[in-house]
């Protein structure tokens, strides 16, 4: 089951917690055995803690919610002192969201976190509409883009995800920037409707992509799967239950033993039309 | 507190009009739930309903694995969830938040419930019952039928009621009782409307008495996950969730 998602990000299976929906682990760990996912995503932390946004902050819809957290946290050095200690030795990845509304805060933020051992990969949120500066102004253009992850990149040696916004015009020109501008994998918050087609190879032209977005069960991480997606992400569905994550993770291998897949790196892209 | 999440049965309801007794059993044993400590229901089979719905715990019964709630019906989430027949199965993730803090022996405890909560205020009493604790309740609605299983409330302790429309016990609001003129509290918890548990804390901070309320801010995980549900307190944005339901009125910035 394992995927190796590039510079030492080593997945035991395909599922990850989203950032945001997981808390930093240990608020689920009555409910799934972390040595079960392939990595949890902690809090999005910015270089200087945030109150976030007022109460209240989120809203029911019949098919999930929308929600205005505002990048509540603490800060990177509170989480480098107080929480990184509870979760380093956890049994699986543990992969921080860094946030930032200046070029500055992502490169300092970032340069701090590759002190951390035990952080394989910094997932950089260049997609957070819920702040004034939460990073949408580097995440909607190939410009921004090429510009925060370049910069970071000159400092961070480990794996460097990059979460991207779905409101932008084309997600695949901004996905591509990133790769460019040194970005080890994009995570996709919307669907791969917009993904980039290499005709020759018949395969995604982004090599390593997560796919992130109302992912509920195995089968909604398959479909990501085989449409390219290396790994997924599992968000508002661990509200709903708790144990989800390890669930799509014995899902998804089940259903790669039921079909004869041997690997589960077979998946990937491997939709046939 | 080990959390579990698990379906249970519905073994008992008793209709109350707009709300509804849900007596649950579990096929497992329960883990130890202080009172205060709410669950989060699974609301099946409504389509407009997609997060689970935070309820306070009514009752419970360690022997015979058994929840109780007791549920208002608010909106379609918890329309759903009283509509629910003998027999079905309800999952719940429990048992969460902090709970209230216990008092100790000797202490005189006011209890102050408004409407549907006065709900997680039974089992507290049966607990402080149990530590030989009788509490004193004052419970308040709008009028008496809002007054759910008062003559259970009164096995539980010296019980006071007011009313809007005066159709039993005083008439008024809970902070108008002449409870309050005749005697004093070492400690005072509250669960209610907003507005009814901000009277009370300004009359309880006026006789400088320690006083908790229990919150009821609008949740998605649960579980200190999301930080939806956040209250602004001395420390800021805590959620209510995790660090509560329960607090101390002097964290609050009320």
């Amino acid at each position: 089951m394992t995927i190796d998602l590039g510079r030492g990000l080593v997945l035991r299976n395909p599922v990850m917690t989203a950032s945001g929906t997981f808390g930093y682990g240990e608020e689920y760990t009555d409910f799934v055995d972390l040595s079960q996912l392939g990595g949890i995503i902690v809090k999005g932390t910015t270089l200087n803690p945030r109150e976030g946004n007022p109460y209240p902050r989120m809203a029911e819809t019949p098919s999930g919610m929308l929600n205005c957290v505002g990048l509540q946290n603490k800060g990177v050095q509170y989480f480098i002192d107080t929480i990184y200690p509870r979760i380093k030795d956890f049994d699986t990845n543990v992969l921080l969201n860094l946030s930032g509304s200046t070029l500055e805060d992502y490169v300092k933020g970032a340069e701090m976190i590759d002190a951390l051992d035990k952080i394989p990969a910094i997932e950089l949120n260049v997609s957070c509409p819920n702040v004034k500066q939460g990073g949408m102004a580097f995440g909607v253009t190939c410009a921004g883009i090429s510009q925060v992850v370049s910069e970071v990149r000159k400092i961070y040696h480990k794996h460097l995800m990059v979460k991207l916004s779905p409101n932008v015009t084309n997600i695949a020109e901004i996905a591509l920037a990133a790769e460019a501008a040194g970005a080890d994998s994009v995570s996709l918050i919307n669907t791969l409707m917009g993904m980039a087609i290499d005709a020759e190879r018949r395969k995604p032209k982004l090599s390593v992509v997560t796919g992130v977005g109302g992912i509920s069960n195995a089968t909604d991480a398959v479909e990501f799967m085989l449409a390219g997606a290396s790994a997924i992400e599992i968000g508002t569905a661990n509200f709903i239950d708790p144990a989800v994550s390890a669930k799509v993770a014995w899902g998804i291998n089940e259903y790669c033993e039921r079909h004869g897949f041997e690997k589960v790196t077979d998946l990937i892209g491997a939709l046939e039309c | 507190m080990t959390k579990q999440i698990a379906d249970f049965k519905l073994v008992e309801k008793r209709d109350f009009g707009r709300s509804v007794l849900l007596r649950l059993r579990s096929e497992q044993a329960l883990p130890d739930i202080a009172p205060g400590q709410f669950v989060q229901v699974r609301v099946d089979g409504s389509p407009s309903t997609y997060l689970r719905r935070p309820i306070s715990i009514h009752d419970v019964d360690f022997q015979q694995n058994k929840i109780t709630l007791l549920v208002q019906q608010v909106g379609e989430g918890t329309r759903h969830l009283a509509a629910a027949n003998l027999g079905d199965l309800i999952n719940m993730v429990f048992p969460l938040g902090n709970g209230f803090t216990l008092p100790e022996k000797g202490e005189n405890v006011l209890l102050v419930g408004g409407g549907i909560g006065i709900a997680p205020l039974f089992y507290f009493a049966k607990v402080l019952n149990d530590k030989g604790i009788k509490p004193t309740l004052l419970l308040g609605g709008k009028t008496e039928s809002d007054l759910l299983r008062l003559a259970d409330y009164q096995q539980l302790g010296e019980t006071f009621v007011t009313t809007e429309d005066g159709s039993i016990g005083e008439k008024g609001f809970v902070t108008m009782h002449s409870v309050w003129q005749k005697q004093s509290f070492d400690k005072i918890y509250v669960c209610g409307p907003k507005p009814m548990m901000k009277a009370v804390a300004k009359l309880a901070a006026e006789k400088g008495v320690w006083c908790e309320v229990s919150l009821e801010n609008l949740m998605a995980c649960g579980l200190g996950a999301c930080l939806c549900c956040v209250e602004d307190t001395e420390e800021g944005n805590v959620c209510v969730c995790k660090e509560g339901p329960v607090f101390n009125t002097r964290r609050l910035k009320w």
